[in-house]
């Protein structure tokens, strides 16, 4: 006796009906939006691709976007390769020589800033980095350099670098945890095997390591990736964009488009050149994840 | 020698370590000090005392036991919800193995890329139009949605491994499609759903954006979004700073240390499916 398949798409009226009204007739008023000149009181009216004409011209946006290159530097490519040598380190070494509860300690420290909301990191680093009486500057006349002293955060030419440098902080514990789940799958026999033929820990990392974990590095640099591009608590909280717009990010700008200078038609078009970008990212990252576990 | 060798790795390690956890540690000292001790010795002193007035006047100030009721009850109502959600999607979809569930799948995959951005406007215009703008209902609903597409997504490919036979043979028994799903799948996939409502909880705890613009008034803010925003006005002291920072950290540590195990293997588990 074997249940009819109609019998189970009932279960997914509910998710679908939810979807619809959160996220698919949004998504559809956003794109629409994005087409029109609105203030976001009385009727849209339709302006065709003015607002995506208007896009290539400014200068603020092609900023931010500069600026998200930087924050996929910061939050997917250095993370991740910190991320593989960490987790080699820890599992190779430590979690070999030292016991593996040594090394779960340690992964456990470098995973904390994960959990925090992004919004109490901000709070944190901000008073770190705080131009007069913060720690950094505290710390670094206590030990002599003085003359390094900055203002972190409220120097341009300085201050986007300090943001990725947070942003590091926040991310290296994902890629850390998944690659070192996933070096778990590894047969440690394959490690001994080549340590008896003299590799070495560099030629076993290349060999050994990396070839064997190479879906789960493909999935963190998407993640990151998609992660990075989308980045909004952390501005908001570290620099509000500033100063004069040099950490300013898309996701940032469109808030500040929609919400501040009430261009909702603007901040939608933004919003969606965003959401392009990433699914095509999106897309690409699955088929890397897919063409890398089939091999 | 070779353990001669090792050390420096070992150090070097414990450093990049001890780096990471530091930001924490001067954190909780500087929230104990009094301002003047503060402003005398700067941030790096230990402090002389136990300074606990800036803790409780940052508390009342914010009334920071409203933000973390409001938090617990967003983020539980939204851990709840989502997985009921993902297990109703993910039982069509991995044991039911409904017509088109491949694009049904890729579907849930794209929206939980979808970027908070290209819904947020039209999000907080139809919740004012409903009603709903400025309340917890409002966030409870949009993170439920956005969350169960993660959890239907990790959910299906595990109730596609299902055992099938224990289904059948609860068919024969006469057990209709509600209650194999109830009495057998529920069960026996608890730990993946205790995996889940970790996830949701800390997730929607952490959710900044969307929050930030439904919740405007003080009653109905998280913890996030009433530090965010403090933190944005730059109004604090230097004491007053650390004491919001330690309040927001520590329900963030005391999670992490109750469900750390959980966190890292659903990570894993997760990323990899």
């Amino acid at each position: 006796m074997k249940a009819p398949r109609d019998s189970y798409t009932l279960f997914l009226l509910p998710g679908a009906l939810a979807f619809l009204a959160v996220v698919v007739v949004p998504f559809l008023m956003n794109t629409g939006l994005g087409f029109t000149d609105w203030q976001g009181v009385g009727s849209p009216h339709w302006s065709g691709l003015a607002n995506y004409r208007q896009l290539a011209h400014d200068s603020e946006f092609w900023a931010s976007f500069r600026h998200s290159l930087f924050m996929v530097v910061a939050m997917a490519v250095v993370p991740t390769a910190l991320g593989l040598v960490l987790a080699a380190a820890l599992t190779d070494y430590v979690g070999k020589h030292f016991g593996t509860r040594l090394a779960s300690i340690l992964r456990a420290c470098f995973y904390l800033p994960q959990v925090l909301p992004v919004a109490v990191a901000g709070i944190v680093w901000s008073w770190i980095l705080a131009p007069d009486d913060g720690t950094l500057n505290a710390l670094l006349k206590a030990v002599g350099l003085g003359s390094w002293q900055q203002d972190w955060l409220g120097d341009p030419d300085l201050a986007l670098y300090t943001v990725m440098g947070v942003l590091v902080w926040v991310q290296l514990g994902f890629p850390l945890v998944v690659f070192m789940a996933g070096l778990g799958r590894i047969d440690p026999q394959l490690y001994e095997a080549a340590e008896l033929d003299g590799a070495g820990w560099w030629r076993r990392f290349a060999h050994i390591t990396l070839p064997g974990i190479r879906p789960e590095i493909y999935v963190v640099l998407t993640w990151c990736t998609i992660a990075a591009l989308k980045v909004f608590g952390a501005v908001y909280v570290l620099t509000k964009g500033g100063p004069g717009g040099a950490t300013d990010v898309p996701s940032y700008f469109s808030f500040t488009t929609f919400f501040e200078k009430t261009q909702v038609g603007y901040g939608a078009a933004i919003s969606t050149v965003l959401t392009v970008i990433i699914l095509a990212l999106a897309l690409i990252g699955l088929k890397l994840q897919s063409r890398a576990e089939e091999a | 020698m070779t353990a001669l060798r090792r050390y420096p790795v070992l150090i070097a390690l414990c450093l990049a370590a001890l780096f990471m956890i530091v930001p924490f540690a001067i954190v909780v000292v500087n929230a104990v000090k009094s301002p003047a001790e503060y402003s005398q010795h700067g941030p790096l002193s230990l402090p002389h005392g136990l300074y606990t007035k800036g803790l409780t006047d940052f508390w009342q100030r914010v009334d920071y036991g409203q933000k973390l009721l409001n938090s617990v009850l967003i983020s539980g109502s939204v851990a709840l919800l989502a997985t009921v959600l993902s297990v109703l999607n993910a039982y069509a979809i991995g044991i039911g193995r409904v017509r088109g569930r491949t694009w049904v799948l890729a579907f849930f995959v794209l929206a939980n890329m979808l970027p908070q951005e290209a819904l947020v406007y039209p999000l907080y215009y139809l919740s004012k139009q409903a009603g709903l703008y400025d309340t917890r209902l409002s966030v409870i609903i949009v993170f439920t949605v956005l969350h169960s597409a993660f959890g239907t997504y990790l959910l299906s490919s595990v109730l596609g491994q299902f055992p099938r036979e224990i289904i059948e043979a609860a068919r024969i028994d006469g057990a209709g499609t509600w209650q194999v799903l109830w009495r057998i799948v529920v069960p026996v996939s608890r730990p993946t759903l205790g995996v889940l409502l970790v996830f949701f909880f800390i997730w929607t705890w952490n959710e900044f954006l969307l929050p930030l613009v439904m919740l405007v008034s003080n009653d109905n803010q998280t913890v996030s979004v009433a530090l965010g925003v403090l933190q944005g006005q730059r109004l604090m002291d230097a004491t007053m700073t650390n004491a919001a920072a330690l309040l927001g950290v520590l329900p963030a540590v005391v999670f992490f240390l109750v469900f750390q195990r959980t966190l890292t293997r659903g990570i894993a588990a997760g990323a990899v499916k």
